[in-house]
This record gives structure tokens, sequence and C-alpha cells, in this order.
């Protein structure tokens, strides 16, 4: 490099290139960390499998992978949107990565946007991945697939926004250690793996209103049951989005 | 070249719950290298952090470039680099992978291959950040800092840590980046590297800076110089002491060692030389000892810098 290599001449990229490029390195470092393949893809698709094949839990009337399937896909949301997000971002955080980025000429805004994004691709991976595998087990899905967006979505904007809050309040290694333990509770009360109609009548009530029970029983209506819109469930979805998302603009520490 | 000051802070205040880390701060850099010295805790990353708009002060104004780093963040941070104390990569990213997505955040980026070259990277590009050595990690984050061509760069203790030799690539970048026109605000509290780099060097302590000016500029201020000269012991100090001018000191340090302090001259020089020759004296070893700037510290603060 020769003298006048560094002579300044600035600019940013363009906002949308930006942006891309920061969701593509966000999805290259989640597809190549062990730990978060485990939780996103290895976990669902062994609990699809193994629950599918053998009668463990009694899941009602019907094939078991019909029951299971929509809740396995709401387990993947729970993963990447929440357990993984809050974890890598908690890692972030610690590393200085967002303070790093905060002084780049990516907006904020533009990096949550990324953030989403990288998200929004990891799960479309996931849903491909794991209908691909239910259909070979046998699984006949019904109903409208514009709700079945729809639910993703705001379940998704739900499990962000708690993800977001856990990792922009907490240490990285409690982040770690409460998001695992959060998705270890939902996945036997939130009505994943367990109906929830095996639970006590108040529990039912109380582990209704989870994000991921939500998640999995609007899915399990549309999806087994080919119900049209199920306004209730896309309700507690919306009011955990609000809350979880409107917390974490307030809370979130940038270090 | 030294026309429009590149950082202008007035009155920064920044405190931590109950911790002032800034008080009262006054600081201005123009173009060039700025070097920001101090001990550990003397609030220099909170006001590079300042500068950068990373930190919201609690009172004060700071502009850089002209703008303010909070209001006008999305026109200033294009213009400038950013080197973190530490970190700052994903630690799963590869250098040049890593590298190459700085890059690509700007309109007019270096070279990555290159600047990669330049820096020594060239082995571990393919190495994911966490398994880079600190020296490697250091000069990762420095490349990040200039890759989007800026105007102006903030390295926060570049070379903490670093081997000598790697030391010694560092500062030579920033000779280069200086004589290109990149103005660098660095901090440091290594005396050494503020005296060979800067233009101009602010001392900063508990929160305010104590002397601004450029190094050679505090050597000479205030602190006093000390010649030093070896010959026969039991020398008549008294006398010599009559020779000198009357704001000097001299005494025999052990035997046969002499320490003549003041305003150290040429004149001082000859003085001492011509009572040496009236008293048959072959003063041996002599030398003429500048103050550094870690002597400036310990006059003004009374402390060591380090320790």
């Amino acid at each position: 490099m020769s003298a006048g290599t560094y002579t300044p001449m600035t600019g940013a990229a363009p906002l949308p290139r930006m942006i891309v490029s920061q969701a593509a390195l966000e999805t290259r470092m989640l597809l190549r960390n062990g730990e978060q393949l485990l939780l996103t893809v290895v976990i669902p698709t062994l609990l699809l499998v193994l629950f599918s094949s053998v009668d463990i839990v009694d899941t009602g009337a019907g094939r078991s992978v019909d029951f299971l399937a929509p809740g396995i896909l709401a387990l993947a949301v729970l993963s990447t949107a929440f357990t993984g997000q809050a974890i890598a971002t908690g890692f972030e955080r610690r590393y200085g990565v967002l303070k790093r980025l905060a002084t780049s000429p990516l907006p904020r805004w533009g990096l949550m946007t990324a953030k989403t994004l990288s998200v929004l691709v990891t799960e479309v991976l996931q849903v491909v991945l794991l209908t691909v595998i239910a259909l070979a087990l046998g699984w006949s899905p019904h109903g409208n697939p514009a709700a079945v967006v729809l639910l993703l979505v705001l379940g998704t904007a739900a499990c962000s926004g708690l993800g977001l809050l856990m990792a922009g309040t907490l240490k990285a290694e409690a982040t770690l250690a409460a998001a695992n333990l959060v998705f270890l509770l939902l996945l036997v009360g939130g009505g994943v793996l367990v109906p929830l109609d095996r639970f006590p009548d108040w529990a039912q009530t109380v582990l209704g209103l989870l994000p991921l029970s939500a998640l999995a029983d609007g899915l399990r209506d549309v999806l087994q049951h080919g119900a049209a819109v199920p306004w209730g469930d896309l309700g507690i979805l919306a009011v955990w989005a609000v809350l979880g998302l409107g917390a974490a603009a307030a809370f979130f520490r940038w270090e | 070249m030294r026309s429009e000051p590149v950082v202008h802070v007035h009155g920064l205040v920044k405190r931590y719950g109950t911790r002032t880390a800034v008080d009262g701060l006054d600081l201005t850099a123009a173009q060039g290298v700025t070097a920001v010295l101090g001990p550990n805790g003397a609030g220099k990353t909170t006001t590079i952090e300042s500068c950068e708009g990373y930190r919201r002060p609690d009172a004060g104004t700071v502009r850089v470039l002209g703008l303010d780093p909070r209001r006008q963040a999305r026109e200033l941070r294009p213009r400038m680099g950013v080197m973190l104390q530490s970190g700052g990569v994903y630690s799963g990213a590869r250098a040049e992978e890593m590298l190459r997505h700085v890059a690509g955040l700007h309109a007019h980026p270096l070279d990555v291959g290159a600047l990669i070259e330049r820096l020594g990277l060239g082995s571990c590009g393919r190495t994911a950040y966490r398994r880079l050595s600190g020296g490697q990690q250091q000069r990762l984050a420095l490349a990040m800092a200039v890759v989007g061509r800026p105007e102006l760069v903030f390295l926060d203790e570049p070379t903490a840590g670093l081997d000598p030799q790697a030391r010694h690539a560092t500062w030579d970048l920033v000779r280069e980046l200086r004589a290109d026109g990149v103005s660098v605000i660095l901090t440091t509290h290594y005396m050494d590297e503020a005296e060979q780099l800067a233009d101009d060097v602010a001392i900063i302590d508990a929160g305010r800076v104590i002397a601004h000016g450029s190094p050679d500029e505090l050597c000479r201020g205030g602190a006093e110089n000390t010649l030093r000269f070896t010959g026969r012991p039991g020398l008549d100090v008294a006398s010599l002491l009559k020779a000198l001018p009357t704001d000097s000191a001299a005494d025999e340090l052990v035997p046969g060692s002499y320490r003549v302090s003041g305003k150290v001259n040429p004149q001082l020089l000859a003085t001492v030389t011509s009572w040496c020759a009236q008293h048959g004296v072959m003063p041996e070893r002599i030398s003429v000892e500048r103050h550094t700037l870690e002597d400036v510290f310990l006059e003004l603060t009374g402390r060591e810098l380090r320790g």
C-alpha cells in the first residue's frame, strides 16, 4: 500500500445493502454455531420423529404427527426467535459487537431489522425442513396458509421481544442459562408435546396464556382442525409482542 | 493543515451512578495525531466514547468534525473509524469475513485483501475471531477502524498488550494515516507512544485535562531538567553551586556522581564544564536528561502514571 492509500473518502453504503449484509452475517453466525443448530434444528427434528413414531404421550384422537407437527413448528419459532436470539444477542452485547456496530454507519434500527431478517430466514429453513419430515411421517395439514403465516409472524414478534428483553438486561451467562431453562419449561408446559388438557383446569388457564401455547394452539387449530383464523390465540400473541418489544425498547442496554 | 478542530469538547461531565468518570473536561484536538494520556480510570475511554456518540454526556458539549455525535450520528458515523479497547467482533466470525462486512458498510472502502496483508493478518484470514491471538485481534480491530477510509479515527489503547514488533507496526500505520491526512485520536498509558506519535498530547487525570500541548512543549514547560556527570569523589559542590544561576541545584548523589538540576541550556552546560576546567576536573559520562512525559505527569499529579 502506497502513499495516499488512506486518503479519506467517506460515505455510508446504501441502507438496503448494509441491512442485507448484516442479516447475512448474523445468519451465518447462527448456522455456524453448533449449540444453536442443536437448539433450532436437531432438537425439534428429533422430537418430531421420536414422538410421532413412538407412542410416548397420549396426543388424543387421530395420528400423533397431526398433533405434533404444529407444536414442533411453534417450538422452532421459540428456539430461533427467543432462545437463539437471546443467547446470541447476549454474547454480542458482552463482547462489544453491539457497541462497535453502534458506531458504524449502520443505524440501530437497521441492525434490529437485520436481526429480524436473520431470524425469519432461519425460521423459513426450519419450517421447510420440519414440514418435509412431517409429511414423510404421514402428516396431512389443513387450513388457511395465510392464517399460519400470520401466527408464525406474530409468534416471532412475541418471542423476539422477550428474547431481546432478556439479552439486553441480563448478563450473557444468565441469559444463556435462563433462555435454555425457559425453552425446556415451555417444551413441557407449552402445549408442544403434552396436550394442555392433560393438566389440571387452573393450570390449563395459565399455561394457555403463554406465547408458545398460544402459538401451538393456534397452529393446531388451523393445521389439524382446519379452523379459519384463531383470533383468540392471535390476540394473546399480539399482547405478548407489544409487551415484549415495548419492554425491550425501554430497558435494552447496549453493553 | 492545522485549521478546524476535529474534536471540540467543552465542560464534559459523565457520571456512572455516583461515580464521576469525567468531570468538566475541555479538549480541543486539531488535525493530526492527538494522544489522550492518563492512568487507568482517568476518564480516557469515557471521553472517547462520548466523542463517538456512544455515551450521552450528563453536561457539556461535544463536537466531532463540527457535528453533534448524538444528534448528527447519521452524518458523522461514515466519516469516523472506531477501534474499541477490546472486542467488537462476533466470536465465530472469521477475521477476513468481519473486515469485509465492515468494509461493506462504507461507500468507498480500502482494498480488504491489501489491508489484511499490510497488517500481517494474511495467515489467519479464515480463522475465527475467538481463536486469534490477542495481537491478531488488536490488528483486526485496527483494520476495522480504518477500512472505511475515515477522516478521523478513534483508537482506544491500540497497542495495549502488544509485543514490541507489533507495537511498531501499529505506530507505522498511524504515521501513514497521518501522512495521508487522516486525523487520529488515541488513548494510551504508554508515555513513549504519545511521544513517538502525537502532535498533541492531552494529559487526563481524575476526569479532567491537566496539561495539553505538543510533547516538546509539555516536557520543556514547568518541568526542570537534569545534567549529570561523574568525576573524582568529593568535589566542592558548594563552589559549583555559586557558579550556577540562582534557581539551580547541585549535589553529589553517590561519591563521584554529580547532578545539576535547573534550567538546562547550553549556557548552563558551558558553566559546568568551565567550572570543571578551573578545578582540574575531567567530567566523564556527562549527560543531559530531558524530562519525559512521565516526569511531567509525576510533577503535575504527584503520582506515577502506571501503578
